[in-house]
């Protein structure tokens, strides 16, 4: 089936090579971290994690929202999504797939990262969320494959396929939380130790990941002959506005209990993130941007006019992903680090060679799915003519 | 269970060195030498005195008497030396196992409008409190972190860690460094009885348990003139920690956090 990805027309060529020379860049400029150390990022001894480790926490998210459409269609019996369910989770596969590479990125001895698995320590969250993004990458390359397969032949998927497609559902649920639990689980980081933590992870991740779903059916429907069909992409597009406002509530109540209860270390993480902080306010604008899009996302989703509007709904999600990816992949990790647990303000800015890499791991998702999508769709270009 | 793992090594190490007949300089001499085993071997052919042993070291500080000291900084100054700690001259690659806060950042908590001007202003000498309930030992993937049953030092595996940093972060006191570039090229004064580290692992304090090993007390203790610095058993009802902690008021840093530091400071 792998030799579909290999035929194409000349524009999908070039966007293959466009992909292609991103991700050369990138490897170059890992090559430079890679011999002279994680020193060329911004990161610091005050901030350790950043931009890598942002991007992984948001496509984990992406990753898990596969369940959107795999849960309606293979529990609920929902047929609409009967032709997107392959979309989405090639998606997953895309994304758990960026999300890996970008740990790699972030390691300091890359060369010893199999010592997670050779000295498992069940006590360290890392080995959990290693195995829960790691199964979840076979659980929908097998789920993926089998179901396509059967397509292909025009028979019914096998029985057995079934129990593990329904596993799939709470392991998608278990791969956010665990990263949630990454963070929350910190007694030295008071930003991130908040029981709402996996929850408004999963709430993000189902507004976000299906809002990249339906503009990639967009996308399918203005470059190639596929079409996702009005139905499906409504259906969709009241998934997010759900988990939209629901993400949007969690993000109030995370600011009620930090603004009442009036505790400096808990308050002085969003203040550096909305007011700044000791004359730091990198984050500010990109914040306020940030809740500024999503609630006017929320607003045109809301709304039935302007959700049932495909023009208007495209821009709709394109502003709510940009919202969601400023909160979690710059807010979230950096103010998680500001202010030190020493009570300093430390400036982190992504450096140029480390937004090349971020980018050059992007571009190796998208390419993936690209080849993805393209094996579905021939298939069922196949299958129908 | 990696505690006797390595315990087997070290005998293994210096049942080797007997079998090569004394010869420590050529076996130095070989590259194939990771800096554990050379540690190894200067342990077991430095050994003058008996180990210092312990149930579980701790360590007292007298703010009042570092703060009568003034500038001095020879605690650090030694503890880097002997580590060989790099010295990269800026803020964002820094690392540092010992070094004197401002007590205003280290006792953020403790402080308020009306604190007495010495100690608001005054120092605070931190390094790894070696918790008895370590959060980093708790988060390491590896097991490259790990606590000393028999002592409660929180030990450290260069050659384990991957470098993930995680450990940094479940931290409360910011005593973790991370190596961002190659340290080795930073080393000014290069100590050859201590291993250097690699680019990309984690290092912290681990109580100068090399020096204790060979029956001598922690660099920091030994440096410091004031003698502001008590390190001793803490199960040891006679010892000189539990009677400074007996006959004095002493804080901790974040105990709130339940991670029971092991550094106890006199202000």
């Amino acid at each position: 089936m792998l030799e579909k990805a290999l035929s194409g027309d000349k524009r999908y060529w070039s966007w293959v090579a466009v992909l292609l020379s991103v991700i050369g860049i990138g490897t170059f400029y890992y090559l430079r971290q890679y011999n002279e150390g994680l020193t060329i990022t911004g990161l610091s001894r005050d901030v350790t994690w950043g931009f890598y480790i942002a991007q992984f926490t948001f496509l984990v998210g992406v990753a898990a929202s596969a369940v959107m459409v795999v849960l309606p269609y293979y529990l609920h019996n929902y047929k609409a999504f009967g032709k997107i369910t392959i979309l989405g989770e090639f998606l997953a596969i895309g994304a758990v797939t960026m999300c890996m590479t970008f740990i790699f990125v972030d390691m300091g001895q890359p060369y010893r990262i199999t010592n997670v698995f050779l000295h498992p320590s069940p006590s360290s969250l890392m080995f959990w969320d290693t195995i829960s993004v790691f199964g979840y990458l076979i659980l929908n390359i097998i789920i993926s494959q089998v179901t396509l397969g059967a397509e292909r032949k025009s028979i019914a998927p096998p029985k057995w396929i079934k129990p593990i497609i329904i596993l799939s559902i709470p392991w998608a649920v278990s791969i956010h939380t665990v990263t949630a639990f990454l963070y929350s689980g910190l007694a030295a980081r008071p930003f991130w130790m908040t029981a709402i933590l996996a929850p408004r992870f999963l709430a993000s991740a189902f507004a976000g990941g299906p809002a990249l779903l339906i503009l990639f059916c967009f996308i399918l429907r203005k470059f190639t002959k596929f079409d996702a069909g009005k139905e499906p992409i409504q259906k969709i597009a009241l998934i997010v506005t759900y988990a939209m406002a629901i993400n949007l509530f969690f993000i109030g109540m995370e600011l009620f209990t930090a603004i009442y209860s009036n505790i400096p270390e808990h308050i002085s993480h969003f203040e550096f993130l909305f007011l700044g902080l000791e004359g730091n306010t990198t984050l500010v604008p990109w914040m306020w941007t940030s809740m500024i899009l999503g609630v006017l996302s929320l607003i045109l989703l809301i709304n039935p006019g302007t959700r049932k509007n495909e023009a208007v709904l495209g821009f709709s999600c394109v502003i709510l992903i940009a919202s969601i990816w400023i909160d979690k992949g710059m807010g979230l990790i950096i103010a998680g680090f500001t202010p030190t647990p020493l009570g300093t303000v430390v400036e982190y800015v992504p450096t140029f060679p480390e937004i090349m890499i971020t980018l050059g791991v992007y571009a190796l998702g998208l390419l993936i799915i690209t080849g993805l999508y393209k094996i579905a769709l021939s298939v069922r270009k196949q299958v129908t003519t | 269970m990696s505690v006797h793992r390595r315990k087997f090594l070290k005998l293994a190490g210096i049942t080797a060195l007997g079998l090569a007949g004394g010869a420590p300089a050529k076996i130095l001499a070989e590259d194939s030498i990771t800096p554990d085993s050379l540690k190894e071997v200067t342990e077991a052919t430095a050994t003058p005195k008996a180990p210092l042993v312990a149930r579980r070291w701790a360590m007292v500080i007298d703010l009042t008497k570092c703060r009568e000291a003034g500038d001095c900084n020879d605690c650090q100054k030694a503890c880097h030396l002997t580590h060989n700690v790099p010295d990269f001259g800026n803020p964002k690659d820094e690392i540092k196992w010992i070094w004197k806060e401002s007590f205003h950042h280290a006792f953020h908590e403790q402080e308020h409008e009306f604190l007495d001007e010495k100690t608001k202003h005054g120092p605070a000498v931190v390094l790894c409190n070696h918790c008895d309930n370590p959060p980093c030992v708790r988060v390491c993937p590896t097991g490259a972190t790990w606590k000393r049953e028999n002592d409660g030092i929180v030990m450290m595996d260069w050659h384990r860690c991957i470098g993930c940093r995680y450990c940094v972060l479940a931290c409360p006191y910011g005593s973790r460094s991370f190596n961002w570039r190659n340290p080795r090229e930073f080393i000014k004064d290069l100590q050859p009885e201590f291993p250097t580290r690699t680019r990309g692992v984690v290092e912290k304090c681990t109580f100068c348990d090399e020096r204790l090993a060979r029956g001598q007390m922690p660099a920091c203790v030994e440096a410091c003139k004031a003698k502001a610095i008590t390190f001793g058993d803490l199960e040891d009802p006679n010892s000189e920690v539990r009677t400074l902690l007996h006959e004095h008021f002493t804080i901790r840093r974040k105990p709130g956090l339940g991670t029971q530091p092991e550094v106890y400071y006199i202000v």
